[in-house]
């Protein structure tokens, strides 16, 4: 068998000598197993926090068996992942968590990817006072660090869904302004922009038509690493616990919960962190991987 | 650098200071539960409160209200605490030591660790160790501090009784107690930064090795490690320094959720405490202090820049 194989390899590199053609290689887009991991990962949380209430689990907020159960198979669905202080399944409070958690990344990132994109857009275009005071409102943005920001609104908010939501996509909207007026500049002297303003292409034309469709995907490339960074962002204002008021459960409240009672029920803690982990990890793969096809400047 | 850059460079940060503590003082104004509310306190009555806000001038525009601020914050006043009626600055003062302690401390771990698996990993590129250590970093990249911390602290102060568990000694009380509560939170913050450090030097140490005078070192029969740090060292260290800077920077602010979650008497904490006692002046200094303080490094760092490597300085001038 082994004796075949080899003769087989040989064969197949002189052929390849001998060819007087040249070989054009098939561009094979690498296929990472952990990028594919990253992927099944997430649409399983994504699945499960869509259909939880469908799912034969108990709600987040009531006893489903007594308090402080460890994770075990054979106790049911509920007890999978074990219980809390208040015997309240740790599961079903995960996958509730997941759909705060996913819908603040999701949404503010969203929101802030259309709106810095928008203004990245017209300072990179317009130059002059335009990108002078978007440049400046960023920087100044940039100047807090990234929780000290979020904790200076959630001063004057109540904490609730929609401020939450509002905050952290006012944090991540200058990385957008600074990806997209970046690129802008890099585009908006090509010949092709120049090719379509000699045609006479006004403005709003030249930006929609010519420079969006070329910035687009690199900036989009990022918004996978961006909702990374807000769920963390999102659960370390939890774990502070002035994120979503409770009863609500979400991650970061779950570990803030659980870290008292570290000593005699470590799952508490350890059970919320291996899901807050793998799903930035995920997010964090996944980004990295759709970056690396379509940021031109982060190739080298 | 010539000296008109450096002064538009310093004009440009100043402008941005004062676009940042603009944005302190007005969004803080903005705070529901007024501060006069705050200071009576549930005797409140509608009057009273009304009074109050005239006399703190808490009526007049945003900007007269940020033009007091900033009058009285350049003479080194940043208000009084509405709960302990200790001045703002007093208490920045009592906190920014332990801060401070910690950020450095958890960057000297971080250097300390990154720097030699850098140099590891990038004297072979594509080797094992390589693989395995750039693996490593990409994985704890993707832990958040409120997963770091308490892990750390499950398996270091509870399974194996390193560290105390929570606590803080203040270094008055000797070095030793004092490393020993502040080395485990230092550790938890060093945590990301190791893994931006050995990434960041690795990839700036592969493309140097790559130059032509390293061949030409490496052909004059050098050893392989004189090589390493004594010409490719240096000259790849530069954005590891700027890094280094910024992210110094970046946990005066950010070392909040280890703070809270050992005790720790820092600047984080005390921002902490006092949104949950909805003690406003005291959050709009510290931020205040806090997001100053960043931004005057960061243009510290943009100017030493080319101090440190005279490439940069020859390319401003030419």
């Amino acid at each position: 068998m082994t004796q075949i194989d080899y003769l087989d390899q040989t064969g197949g590199a002189l052929s390849e000598v001998v060819q007087s053609e040249p070989v054009v290689p098939v561009v094979r887009r690498k296929r990472s197993v952990s990028v594919g991991l990253s992927w099944s990962w997430l649409v399983l949380v994504v699945v499960l926090a869509a259909l939880v209430p469908l799912l034969p689990v108990s709600d987040f907020d009531v006893a489903a068996g007594p308090p402080r159960t460890p994770p075990g198979f054979g106790n049911g669905l509920d007890l999978l992942l074990g219980t809390d202080n208040f015997g309240r399944s740790e599961l079903s409070r995960i996958l509730y968590g997941a759909r705060v958690s996913l819908v603040v990344g999701l949404v503010a990132g969203t929101v802030a990817f259309v709106i810095g994109t928008f203004l990245g857009l017209l300072a990179g275009y317009f130059g002059r006072w335009v990108d002078a005071v978007i440049t400046y409102v960023t920087d100044a943005l940039l100047a807090f660090p990234p929780l000290i920001l979020l904790l200076s609104i959630s001063a004057v908010t109540k904490p609730s869904l929609f401020t939450l939501t509002v905050g952290l996509t006012i944090l991540v909207i200058p990385s957008f302004v600074r990806l997209s007026r970046a690129n802008t500049i890099s585009w908006r002297s090509r010949e092709f922009v120049r090719a379509a303003r000699n045609m006479g292409a006004t403005s709003p034309r030249i930006i929609r038509r010519e420079i969006l469709p070329n910035v687009l995907p690199t900036v989009a490339s990022y918004l996978p690493l961006v909702i990374a960074s807000l769920i963390v962002a999102e659960g370390s204002l939890s774990f502070l616990g002035l994120g979503i008021p409770a009863p609500t459960p979400s991650w970061g409240g779950m570990i803030a919960a659980g870290k008292d009672s570290l000593d005699d029920a470590a799952y508490l803690v350890l059970v919320p962190s291996v899901v807050v982990f793998l799903t930035v990890f995920a997010l964090n793969q996944i980004g990295d991987s759709l970056r690396a096809r379509f940021d031109r400047t982060a190739s080298d | 650098m010539t000296l008109s850059g450096t002064l538009r460079k310093v004009a440009r940060s100043v402008l941005v200071v004062l676009l940042v503590t603009f944005m302190v003082v007005a969004l803080l104004s903005l705070a529901p539960g007024s501060v006069a509310t705050i200071i009576l306190g549930p005797a409140a009555t509608p009057e009273s409160v009304a009074a109050l806000n005239e006399e703190l001038g808490l009526n007049d525009p945003v900007f007269v209200q940020y033009w007091d601020w900033l009058v009285n914050a350049l003479h080194g006043d940043l208000g009084t605490s509405l709960l302990t009626d200790l001045p703002v600055t007093e208490m920045i003062a009592d906190r920014l030591p332990v801060t401070l302690e910690l950020a450095l401390l958890a960057q000297v771990i971080a250097l300390g660790i990154a720097v030699p698996l850098a140099v590891a990993a990038a004297a072979r590129p594509g080797s094992v160790v390589d693989r395995f250590t750039s693996a490593i970093a990409s994985a704890s990249l993707s832990i958040p501090a409120f997963v770091a911390a308490p892990i750390l602290v499950y398996f270091l102060a509870l399974q194996l009784d390193l560290f105390p568990v929570s606590g803080w000694n203040d270094l008055s009380e000797g070095l030793g107690p004092n490393l020993e509560s502040a080395l485990l939170p230092a550790f938890a913050i060093a945590l990301a930064e190791i893994a931006a450090f050995q990434r960041l030097l690795r990839t700036d140490l592969v493309s140097t090795l790559r130059e032509d005078y390293i061949a030409a070192a490496r052909a004059k029969g050098m050893s392989p490690s004189f090589v390493m740090m004594r010409h490719a060292f240096r000259p790849s260290s530069f954005s590891l320094i700027t890094l280094l800077a910024i992210s110094t920077g970046r946990l005066l602010g950010g070392t909040v959720i280890v703070e809270t979650l050992f005790s720790l008497p820092g600047l984080g904490s005390l921002v902490v405490n006092s949104i949950t006692a909805r003690d406003v002046v005291v959050v709009q200094g510290v931020v205040a202090f806090i997001a100053v303080v960043y931004v005057a490094l960061n243009t510290a760092v943009d100017l030493g820049y080319g101090l440190l490597d005279p490439r940069v300085r020859k390319e401003v001038k030419a």
